[in-house]
């Protein structure tokens, strides 16, 4: 673990800690979004799958890299745009509707 | 520090802080949106970060993935129905945990096949292909039943609690081994390929109804793996959204669990989806009350005021935007229409409100369960819509009954109850519903959305009679 095992444990646990004080107040509403978001968010893995696939290792490392990459960007674009596209649609009483939302 | 690498770091430090905040800003629907796309602006900053590493020197593989994936992801964004919503999330878990699986294999073949691993770091890795091996599965077997490629019904077989720990006392006695004694290349991949059993094997006893804590749970593992990922590279912005995600999962997990009655180690351990033993109940003797639409509609053009019930049926019969055309009637009428929403009804957490907000109906008009069950006692009618075990009595008073003690929308205290169903064939957890035979309440048979619409002409011209 590179020597700093000691701080990532600690980055780990304050995190984990910070999301539950955070995550418990999303109301039921947006618990789908939730979802979409934080799986949004973590395919944060792409920064690893990057350097898996671009430091050219080994064949392996790249080819697994390439995939971990390709799936990671389905996750990051496909993540937020359907995040957002759910967003949009929740509208408090009274609002009009300004967009076009939701339309198959 | 070099320059460069004081801009990656900068750039992890920036996405870890909008990440959190674009999660705070889920807390209020109005904040939600923008402070999502800050989060998403972290993201590409760290990417951009990343791609100035000077570690990374091949360009080739990066960009092509990252064309590949976006040509994917794109549409799985855009174009994607809010009906499918829940396969749509089960499939990304399993891309995530695809990602974070094979960044694991790749560093440990990268590190000489384990030869050059530390205890702490196979530890990490370790975590990282487990969990990540069952998650790509087992979100695939989610995926499956929800898009009905694979039967939605739960599989099981004689002795399949003793494979299934089996399977987890292996996979977790070579990871034990493996920290002990890295350099074992073998035990690494039986490891790997035990994970991927053990997904199928969690799923596969799971029905329709589980779907959503088994989403939620899934959600948990791949935020873990990827937090994994994150100890095994040394990267403290994957640690920190895989936190975050985990804590997600966990935390939707036990709403889940609670609404559903099921204590948290009865989900943790796959032991969810046992068969349902049919000693409930059966209705003997007793007749349900059909109602033809016209009375249907008669009944709710005089209501002043009207708790719409979503559940399943509604989001199969794609029927949110007839409930919606049906309640703008009800209200030009005088009448005032909420919406009563279990936590576990549909197939995923939220998936009611999604739809209902997809139809373009107000938030503050959807209802949380505790909010509204004192409200039924006032309604004039309660219109349940494609829901069954989420409104069902014998959660309260029937010890025999599988859901016993779960908490139900109380529907059977409105003044009048219409429930729309296919067919008089019982839910999905296969018992019968008591609220069905009620005096109160009049079935009206039918494709919820067909029904809806027949609804909606006979509400009009009643109003216009």
């Amino acid at each position: 673990m590179h020597g700093t095992s000691l701080i990532e444990l600690y980055v780990f646990v304050l995190a984990g800690f910070v999301g539950f004080q955070v995550i418990t107040k999303v109301p039921a509403l947006l618990h789908t979004p939730l979802m979409s978001a934080t799986n949004a968010i973590s395919a944060i893995s792409l920064v690893g799958s990057l350097v898996a696939a671009g430091s050219d290792q080994n064949r392996v490392a790249t080819w697994l890299g390439f995939v971990a990459v390709t799936a990671a960007t389905i996750n990051v674009v496909g993540g937020f745009l359907i995040t957002d596209r759910m967003l949009k649609m929740f509208r408090p009483a009274g609002r009009t509707k300004v967009t076009k939302a939701g339309a198959p | 520090m070099t320059t460069a690498a004081l801009f990656t770091q900068a750039s992890y430090l920036a996405a870890s802080v909008l990440f959190i905040l674009g999660l705070r800003s889920l807390t209020k629907p109005d904040s939600a949106r923008r402070g999502m796309q800050q989060a998403a602006l972290g993201m590409l900053l760290a990417i951009v970060g990343t791609l100035t590493k000077h570690e990374i020197v091949d360009y080739r593989y990066i960009v092509a993935g990252l064309a590949l994936g976006s040509a994917v992801g794109y549409p799985l964004g855009m174009f994607v129905p809010m009906t499918a919503m829940p396969q749509r999330i089960a499939i990304s878990h399993m891309f995530g945990a695809l990602a974070a699986t094979l960044v694991g294999i790749a560093e440990f073949y990268t590190l000489g096949n384990g030869a050059d691993v530390s205890h702490a770091t196979m530890a990490a890795l370790g975590f990282e292909v487990m969990f990540g091996a069952l998650t790509i599965t087992g979100s695939f077997m989610a995926f499956g039943k929800l898009q009905e490629f694979l039967p939605g019904v739960p599989v099981t077989y004689k002795g399949q609690n003793a494979v299934t720990a089996l399977l987890f006392a292996a996979t977790l006695g070579l990871f034990g081994w493996l920290v002990y004694q890295p350099f074992t290349p073998w035990a690494f991949y039986v490891m790997c390929g035990l994970g991927l059993v053990i997904g199928v094997s969690i799923v596969l006893p799971i029905g329709g109804a589980d779907m959503p804590v088994v989403i939620s749970l899934l959600n948990s593992y791949a935020g873990l793996a990827s937090a994994a990922t994150g100890f095994a590279i040394g990267n403290e912005v994957l640690i920190i959204a895989g936190a975050l995600d985990g804590a997600s999962g966990f935390i939707l997990s036990m709403v889940m669990s609670k609404a559903m009655n099921r204590s948290f180690g009865n989900i943790l351990f796959g032991a969810f989806g046992k068969p349902v033993e049919k000693t409930a109940k059966v209705a003997h003797g007793l007749a349900v009350k059909p109602i033809s639409p016209e009375d249907a509609a008669l009944q709710l053009s005089y209501a002043r005021s009207v708790i719409v019930v979503p559940g399943y049926g509604m989001a199969v019969a794609q029927a949110q935007h007839a409930v919606r055309e049906l309640a703008d009637l009800i209200e030009k009428n005088g009448g005032e229409v909420k919406y009563a929403i279990h936590p576990v009804a549909g197939r995923m957490p939220g998936h009611m409100n999604v739809l209902l907000a997809e139809a373009n109906i107000p938030y503050d008009k959807l209802k949380e369960m505790e909010e509204i069950n004192g409200e039924f006692q006032q309604a004039d009618v309660a219109l349940v819509i494609g829901a069954n075990d989420v409104v069902n009595p014998a959660a309260r008073s029937d010890r025999s009954s599988p859901i016993y003690g779960m908490p139900i929308l109380n529907v059977d205290q409105a003044k009048s109850i219409i429930v729309m169903k296919r067919s008089m064939n019982p839910g999905f957890a296969g018992i019968e519903n008591e609220l069905f035979y009620n005096d109160k309440t009049a079935m009206l048979f039918g494709d919820a959305k067909s029904s809806l619409e027949k609804l909606v002409s006979e509400v009009k011209q009643v109003a216009g009679a």
